[in-house]
């Protein structure tokens, strides 16, 4: 009687009947298909950490350094997130940094020259930023020219223009104290600590939720373990950050605009059906438009929110550099792509998430702020940067090889 | 789903001349279906029928318009003359989204899922179930009702896979064909065709992809599977339709009909002792 139950509802459901795999069992069988996830980045992170950290005599982890890197990534990251958006649909847009350092300049030049206000300077830069992807999505979705040609011109163009409303001048300084206090100023206590623990207990409040839903509709469990670890993961590495920037000045606000919009990016991607249909198009254009999805709306829509992202990085770095200059940032973009493939975004399209963001950030960010530490110059930098690159893109190129042949 | 009744019972035991044309009003209906190609004429007045709770093979040489046919069904193609009925109703099919908006799904060969999302994603790609927590705004993936229909659709035409949050790219092609013909289900689908859907699979996988043609079946759905292996043809289908040259030739009962015999009709070496088995059916053109 119970065996013959058992034999049933196995070959009904065998899924179900499985054991709960345990840690190293779910280790184990991730390494064999090559599916490591962050794990690979996080503990390179950690080791030029360490690497820095040593040769710094301990300056590098000092929580006034570690600030100062946040203030640093933060225009990589906002632009990075705009790769990753891009790279998720198979696409590419080199313009970034280009359409960072106009828009900088045109908040700059709407501020000072035209005395607009800090507000809607900033609103029409972001304005200026969305139009721009718009029209390199026209191009890309709409009359199907490939995005690399039509983001490399863009790139020229804007390059261009950016001189052109600089000109007579090669700089122009910002004086606006809103405008320049967003890379300079801090969220102080109690508010640096106060903001993020909704947040944190919200984290946990949805997980829980989400398991006990889960639970009641009878699907299948992740295992507790891993879900605890997670969690407390999650928990732990917020409480750290809270405690190193409450052991220094504060939150800066560029950081916690850069979370922010991290964060929302987030939940659209993971949790609306407009992240769903991205991931869909990534993954074969073809079956999402045979399945009813608008291909084209999504394509003009992530060009759109990659220069909107461009503009926010480039309204930070001219914040940072309280000035706006003719001269486009020439290592920004490949930076910024870099972070997004380091973070494990597929070049392919398809494979990554938002937060590939904060590991490829942090690993670029570290490697400039250790190597300036340790008095080295922009040579050693690129040179190590591009090592780290071609690693972090041979190591996408061949998990993808693996978990593609021999499967069909 | 009711108990069935398989419309191409041949119990009576009586070949009709035109094969064993099912009794009742057929689920999808195609009459005097014409197409051509600038000086090609890939399909001349061809009539197509199947039945609900009938499986139909569509066979014929290379170029014979079974894909021109297909594709007519399925909004790809507009025919150049010709009418569809579906339950009896005339309809016009222009476009792909017709075609799905009546019920008729496609799996075609390349199967179009997208091998980065899992399989409750594919399932529901393009139709996600969504909650409402500020109306127009926030509405974000019903993950948990999504899941659970996927799980139980799965179940209920007895599909196996390993989970189905893993990524269908870690699927075999079997699983593959399996999803994509599960995806019709979730459609509400009442036709359902198939096109090559055991081409380039093994054996076993072949039996698992049968299988399933059965269980679409048994659930009364018109399912049509057009295919070059006859040996498959013959294991799952009711009815075998014919088509050579773009014309209708011949339609047999598969349980009185051998392999060799649609052969002869396929290629159009019509031998005198088959025409006198009274399985085959005259030349349309004649």
């Amino acid at each position: 009687m119970t065996t013959e139950s058992s034999t049933e509802s196995a070959a009904v459901a065998p899924k179900l009947e499985a054991p709960t795999p345990g840690p190293m069992q779910v280790m184990r069988d991730r390494l064999r298909r090559g599916e490591l996830g962050q794990l690979p980045v996080v503990l390179t992170l950690i080791l030029i950490a360490i690497f820095f950290e040593i040769t710094s005599q301990g300056f590098f982890l000092q929580p006034q350094n570690l600030s100062n890197l946040l203030l640093q990534i933060a225009t990589i990251g906002a632009l990075s997130l705009g790769s990753v958006l891009v790279l998720l649909i198979a696409e590419i847009d080199l313009s970034l940094a280009a359409v960072a350092g106009l828009c900088g300049a045109v908040m700059v030049v709407l501020s000072v020259d035209h005395g607009v206000s800090a507000f809607m300077a900033i609103l029409i830069t972001l304005i200026v930023g969305s139009l721009i992807g718009l029209v390199n999505g026209f191009f890309v979705a709409v009359l199907r020219v490939p995005s690399f040609v039509v983001t490399l011109a863009a790139l020229i163009g804007y390059s261009g223009l950016l001189i052109h409303i600089l000109l007579p001048n090669t700089t122009i300084r910002l004086i606006d104290p809103f405008l320049t206090g967003i890379a300079s100023n801090y969220l102080v206590f109690p508010w640096d600590v106060l903001l993020p623990i909704p947040f944190i207990a919200l984290y946990v409040l949805l997980q829980l939720w989400t398991r006990i839903r889960r639970q009641r509709a009878g699907l299948e469990l992740q295992p507790l373990w891993m879900v605890t670890v997670r969690t407390v993961l999650v928990v732990a590495i917020s409480v750290l950050a809270l405690l190193i920037f409450e052991s220094y000045r504060g939150i800066p606000y560029s950081t916690l605009i850069l979370i922010g919009t991290l964060l929302l990016f987030w939940l659209i991607m993971r949790f609306t059906g407009f992240g769903r249909h991205v991931y869909a198009v990534g993954g074969n254009a073809e079956a999402a438009r045979r399945a009813g999805i608008g291909v084209v709306g999504i394509r003009l829509a992530i060009f759109t929110l990659a220069s909107l992202l461009a503009a926010l990085g480039g309204i930070l770095a001219s914040s940072r550099a309280i000035s706006a200059s003719a001269q486009v940032n020439p290592t920004l973009l490949l930076d910024a792509i870099a972070a997004a493939v380091i973070g494990g975004v597929s070049l392919f399209g398809g494979r990554g998430s938002v937060w590939a963001v904060v590991l490829g950030s942090l690993i670029i960010g570290s490697l400039e702020n250790g190597l300036d530490l340790l008095g080295q110059g922009g040579d050693i930098k690129l040179m190590v940067e591009g090592v780290v690159l071609i690693v972090a893109v041979t190591a996408d190129a061949i998990t993808r090889r693996r978990n593609t042949t021999g499967l069909r | 789903m009711a108990e069935n009744v398989t419309p191409a019972s041949g119990s009576s035991g009586s070949p009709s001349a035109q094969g064993q044309t099912p009794q009742g009003m057929p689920t999808l209906r195609l009459s005097g279906i014409s197409k051509s190609f600038g000086a090609v004429q890939a399909l001349r007045n061809v009539d197509f029928e199947v039945y609900s709770g009938e499986v139909v093979g569509l066979v014929g040489d290379n170029g014979a318009g079974k894909s021109t046919l297909i594709k007519t069904i399925s909004g790809v193609n507009i025919p150049d003359s010709g009418t569809i009925y579906l339950n009896g109703k005339h309809v016009t099919i222009t476009k792909p989204a017709d075609a799905t908006g009546l019920g008729i799904e496609t799996v075609y060969q390349d199967l179009a899922l997208c091998d980065n999302l899992d399989v409750v994603a594919n399932l529901y790609l393009g139709r996600e179930d969504r909650s409402t927590w500020i109306p127009y705004l926030v509405r974000p993936l019903n993950e948990i009702e999504m899941e659970r229909r996927a799980r139980d659709v799965l179940k209920q035409l007895d599909v196996k896979i390993p989970s189905i949050r893993v990524p269908v790219a870690s699927l075999s092609g079997g699983q593959r064909q399996s999803i994509a013909v599960a995806k019709t289900i979730l459609r509400n689908a009442k036709v359902v065709l198939l096109d090559e859907p055991t081409a380039a699979l093994g054996v076993a996988q072949t039996r698992q992809v049968l299988q399933l043609i059965r269980r679409l079946r048994d659930q009364g759905l018109a399912v049509v599977v057009i295919s070059h292996n006859l040996a498959d043809v013959f294991e799952v289908v009711d009815r075998v339709i014919v088509l050579r040259l773009g014309q209708r030739v011949a339609t047999f009962d598969v349980r009185n009909t051998t392999p060799e015999q649609v052969v002869a009709a396929i290629t159009g070496a019509e031998f005198g002792e088959i025409l006198n088995n009274g399985n085959a059916a005259s030349s349309s053109a004649s």
